[in-house]
C-alpha cells in the first residue's frame, strides 16, 4: 500500500485519525522532555542547595501569589553583560527544590536571581510598600497589604511541607513540627524580603566554576 | 424512532458562544489596556491587591485565550464540524453543557487569579480544581466533536476537523501532564516536576498550547472559513494534508527554545532551534495554500470587511510565523528573550492573526445565523481600519523597546564594564509604553464596534434551522437507524 493509499485510509476513519495525531504529536515530548526527567544532573542540588525553610516557602508562595515573576526572572544567563549585572550564572543543581521553577518570561524589573544580600531588609521593606521612594523612575507596584498580613494567614505550613517531603524533599519531622512557631508575629513582608534575602546564595561560585571547568554541568 | 420534523444542525449553540466569545473580547482586552496603563502609572492599582500588575497580567491573558479564544473555536468547530458531516451536533446537550461549563471555569477561574490563586505557569496559572474542571470539559467538547465525525454522512474528514481535532487532542494531552500536582489546599498545590525539568514541562506546554490552541485551532476556522468566504475550493488540499502532519510533528518540540541560555541542557536547546527553523516549511505552506485559494477572490475583498479581515490575518499569521523561527535562534534569542520583542511578537500572532480570522469569522458567520445583512458594513470597515492600525502600533513599539532593552542590557564597553544600568533602560521605555497603550486603546476600540455591531445583528432574530444538505454519489457514507456505517468498504 503506497503512502497516498494509506493516508486516505486515515482521511474516511476518525478512530486512526485520533490515533495518528496521538502518536505524531507524541513524538517530540516522547524523545526530549521524557528524557530530561530522568536526566541526573537536572534533579541533583549543588554542594550548597537547600530546601526552604518554612520562612522561606512562605515568602516564596506570596512572591508567586502576587506574581512577582510575571516582571522578574531568576535566570542569570552565562553571558558576560549578565554575570557582570546580577553575579555567577544560574545553574541546573540550583533549582531542584524549586516547585514549581520561577525563571520567568520577562525582565521588566531586573533579574532577581541573585538577588540575596545585595540591598538591606529595610531597604526592602521601603521598597515594597513604596517602590518611587528608593527608585524614583520604578514602575512597580507597590504592595502595602503586605504590610497589614500575619505571615501564618498564608495557606497551612504544615501541610504544605508534607506534601513536598512526599515529593522528595529532605524536610525532618522537627521541622514540620516547628514550622508553625517560625511564622508567629511575622507579617507577610518579613517572610516574602527573608526569601528574597536568601535567593541565590546557595552557591559557591568558585566551586561551580572548577567543577565546569572539569567537563561538568 | 420516527421523526416527525427533518433533522437540523444545532446552531443556537454556535450563537451563544460567540455572544460569550465577544464578551470575553470586551473584557479581556480591557484588562489588557489597562495593565498596558500600569506601565505608565504603576499606582494605577490604587493600591488594590486584585487590581495589581502581577494577578491582573495573567487574567488578561487567560480572558482572552480561554475565554474569547476557545470559545470562538468551540462555536466555529461546532459549526463547521455539522457542516462538513453533513449531521447535527452529536449529543447536543453535552455541547451545552460544554458552553457554559467553560464560560463558568473562565469566570471563576479569572476571579481566583485576582485573589491569588495561581500555580506560576504561563497560560496554565489556574490551579488544580480549575485544571481537573477543564480536563473534563475538554473530554466533553471531545466527545461531541469526534462523535459528530464518527456519525456523519460524507467519507472525507475534512481538513479544518483535523486541526480542530489536533487542538482538542493535543491540548488535553499538554494540558494533563504540564498540571499534574499535589494539592496542599484547595487553592495552592506543588508542581510535580522541579526546577530545570519543571521549566522544560511547563515550556513544552506553553510553546504548544500557542501551537495547537492559538496557531492549530485557528487554522482550522481559517480552512473552513477562508473558502466559504472567498468562495472557492483550497487551492491544493494535498498541500494542506502534507502541512497538517509536518505541523504536528515538529510543533512539539520548538518549546524549549524559551529556554535558551538557560540552566538546561544545550541538547534540548539545540534540538529547540532546530525544529523551530523546521517549522517555517509546515507553517509558510499553510500561507501559501491561504493565498493562493483567496487569490481568485481579489474583487470580492475590496467590498466584503469579513474577508479583508482574514486576508489581512492571514498576513500577520506569515509575519508571526516567520518572526517565531527566527527569535528561536540562540543568537538572535540573545537579545530578544526576556524583553517587550516577545511581547510584541506574541501580539503580532494573538491581534493581527488570531483576533482578525475570528473578526473575519463572526461578521461572516453572525448574518447566516440569523438569516440577516450585517447590522452596518461601515461600523465593520472602521473596525478594520482601527484593528489594522492598532496592531502594526503595538508591534512596532515593542520591536523598538524590546530591540533596545536587548541591546543596552548586553552592551559592554571597552573594559568590560555595563554601558547602562538597569533603570536607566527602563525609563527610557516609557515612550514605547505609552505608543502601546494607545495600540491597545485602538483595537479594543475597534472590538467594542463590533460587539455593538453583532449584537444589533443579533438583536430580536431567531438562529435560522439549517438541515444537512444531502451528499452526492461517490462521497456518500449510507447509515442505519442507529446511525451506524451500515457499509465501509468502497463499492
Amino acid at each position: 500500500m503506497n503512502a497516498l493509499e494509506l493516508h486516505k485510509k486515515i482521511e474516511e476513519n476518525a478512530g486512526l485519525l485520533i490515533f495518528g495525531i496521538l502518536l505524531v504529536s507524541a513524538i517530540g515530548g516522547l524523545v526530549q522532555v521524557l528524557p530530561s526527567l530522568f536526566q541526573e544532573s537536572l534533579s541533583t542540588p549543588l554542594s550548597g542547595t537547600r530546601v526552604y525553610d518554612a520562612v522561606e516557602l512562605t515568602g516564596r508562595d506570596i512572591y508567586i501569589r502576587e506574581g512577582c515573576h510575571v516582571c522578574h526572572s531568576q535566570q542569570v544567563r552565562p553571558l558576560v553583560a549578565e554575570v557582570e549585572r546580577y553575579g555567577p550564572y544560574s545553574r541546573a543543581g540550583e533549582f531542584v527544590y524549586d516547585r514549581p521553577f520561577l525563571w520567568g518570561s520577562k525582565r521588566t524589573g531586573p533579574d532577581l536571581h541573585r538577588i540575596g544580600g545585595k540591598y538591606s531588609d529595610i531597604w526592602h521593606e521601603v521598597h515594597l510598600l513604596d517602590p518611587r521612594q528608593v527608585v524614583p523612575e520604578s514602575i512597580m507596584p507597590a504592595y502595602p497589604w503586605l504590610a497589614e498580613r500575619p505571615a501564618a494567614g498564608v495557606g497551612d505550613i504544615q501541610a504544605k511541607l508534607r506534601v513536598l517531603r512526599r515529593l522528595g524533599h529532605p524536610y525532618a519531622d522537627a521541622d514540620i513540627a516547628a514550622a508553625p512557631q517560625r511564622l508567629e508575629g511575622l507579617r507577610e513582608i518579613d517572610a516574602l524580603i527573608v526569601y528574597l534575602q536568601m535567593l541565590g546564595t546557595g552557591l559557591d561560585a568558585d566551586a561551580a566554576d572548577a567543577a565546569d571547568a572539569h567537563g561538568g554541568h | 424512532m420516527q421523526r416527525q420534523n427533518p433533522e437540523i444542525y444545532e446552531d443556537r449553540v454556535v450563537v451563544r458562544l460567540v455572544q460569550f466569545s465577544v464578551l470575553w473580547a470586551v473584557l479581556g482586552m480591557a484588562a489588557g489596556v489597562w495593565v498596558a496603563a500600569e506601565f505608565l502609572w504603576p499606582t494605577l492599582d490604587f493600591g488594590q491587591f486584585w487590581l495589581s500588575f502581577g494577578r491582573l497580567r495573567p487574567l488578561h491573558t487567560n480572558a482572552v485565550i480561554f475565554g474569547f479564544g476557545v470559545s470562538a473555536l468551540m462555536a466555529t468547530g461546532f459549526y463547521s464540524v455539522q457542516r462538513t458531516s453533513h449531521v447535527r451536533l452529536f449529543l447536543p446537550g453535552l455541547a451545552w453543557f460544554c458552553c457554559y461549563a467553560w464560560q463558568l471555569v473562565v469566570l471563576l477561574g479569572g476571579l481566583s487569579l485576582l485573589a491569588g490563586w495561581t500555580s506560576s505557569k504561563e497560560y496554565a496559572e489556574l490551579e488544580w480544581p480549575f485544571d481537573i474542571a477543564i480536563a473534563l470539559i475538554w473530554v466533553c467538547f471531545g466527545i461531541v466533536f469526534f462523535g459528530t465525525i464518527a456519525r456523519r454522512r460524507i467519507r472525507p474528514i475534512y481538513i479544518s476537523n483535523w486541526f480542530y481535532g489536533g487542538l482538542i487532542i493535543v491540548i488535553a494531552m499538554l494540558h494533563i501532564v504540564n498540571s499534574l500536582a499535589l494539592p496542599v489546599t484547595l487553592d495552592k498545590s506543588y508542581s510535580l516536576y522541579a526546577g530545570a525539568q519543571d521549566a522544560i514541562v511547563q515550556w513544552w506546554y506553553g510553546h504548544n498550547a500557542v501551537g495547537f490552541l492559538l496557531t492549530g485551532g485557528f487554522l482550522g476556522m481559517l480552512y473552513y472559513f477562508l473558502p466559504k468566504q472567498a468562495d472557492q475550493p483550497i487551492w491544493s488540499y494535498r498541500l494542506s494534508v502534507v502541512a497538517f502532519w509536518a505541523f504536528t510533528y515538529s510543533y512539539i518540540w520548538a518549546g524549549p527554545h524559551h529556554l535558551h541560555y538557560n540552566a538546561v541542557p544545550e541538547w534540548v536547546q539545540s534540538t529547540a532551534m532546530v525544529m523551530s527553523l523546521v517549522l517555517l516549511a509546515p507553517s509558510w505552506a499553510t500561507l501559501i495554500n491561504g493565498v493562493m485559494t483567496v487569490s481568485k477572490a481579489w474583487a470580492k475583498l475590496k467590498r466584503d470587511p469579513a474577508l479583508k479581515f482574514i486576508v489581512l490575518s492571514l498576513a500577520f499569521y506569515g509575519l508571526a510565523t516567520f518572526e517565531g523561527p527566527m527569535m528561536a535562534i540562540r543568537s538572535v534569542n540573545v537579545v530578544s528573550h526576556f524583553t517587550d520583542w516577545t511581547i510584541g511578537h506574541v501580539h503580532s500572532g494573538a491581534l493581527g492573526w488570531n483576533a482578525m480570522v475570528t473578526y473575519g469569522t463572526f461578521y461572516f458567520l453572525v448574518p447566516r445565523l440569523v438569516g440577516a445583512e450585517l447590522h452596518s458594513t461601515r461600523l465593520a470597515n472602521l473596525h478594520f481600519v482601527l484593528a489594522l492600525a492598532g496592531t502594526l502600533l503595538y508591534i512596532l513599539a515593542m520591536w523598538a523597546s524590546g530591540v533596545s532593552q536587548g541591546l543596552l542590557w548586553l552592551s559592554v564597553d571597552r573594559l568590560g564594564e555595563l554601558s547602562f544600568g538597569f533603570r536607566d533602560i527602563m525609563a527610557g521605555m516609557r515612550p514605547y509604553y505609552g505608543l502601546r497603550l494607545v495600540a491597545g486603546l485602538l483595537f479594543w476600540g475597534g472590538t467594542l464596534l463590533m460587539a455593538y455591531n453583532l449584537f444589533m445583528t443579533l438583536r430580536g432574530r431567531r438562529t435560522v434551522a439549517v438541515s444537512p444538505p444531502p451528499v452526492a454519489e461517490p462521497w456518500r457514507l449510507e447509515r442505519g437507524a442507529a446511525g451506524i456505517a451500515t457499509e465501509r468498504a468502497r463499492a
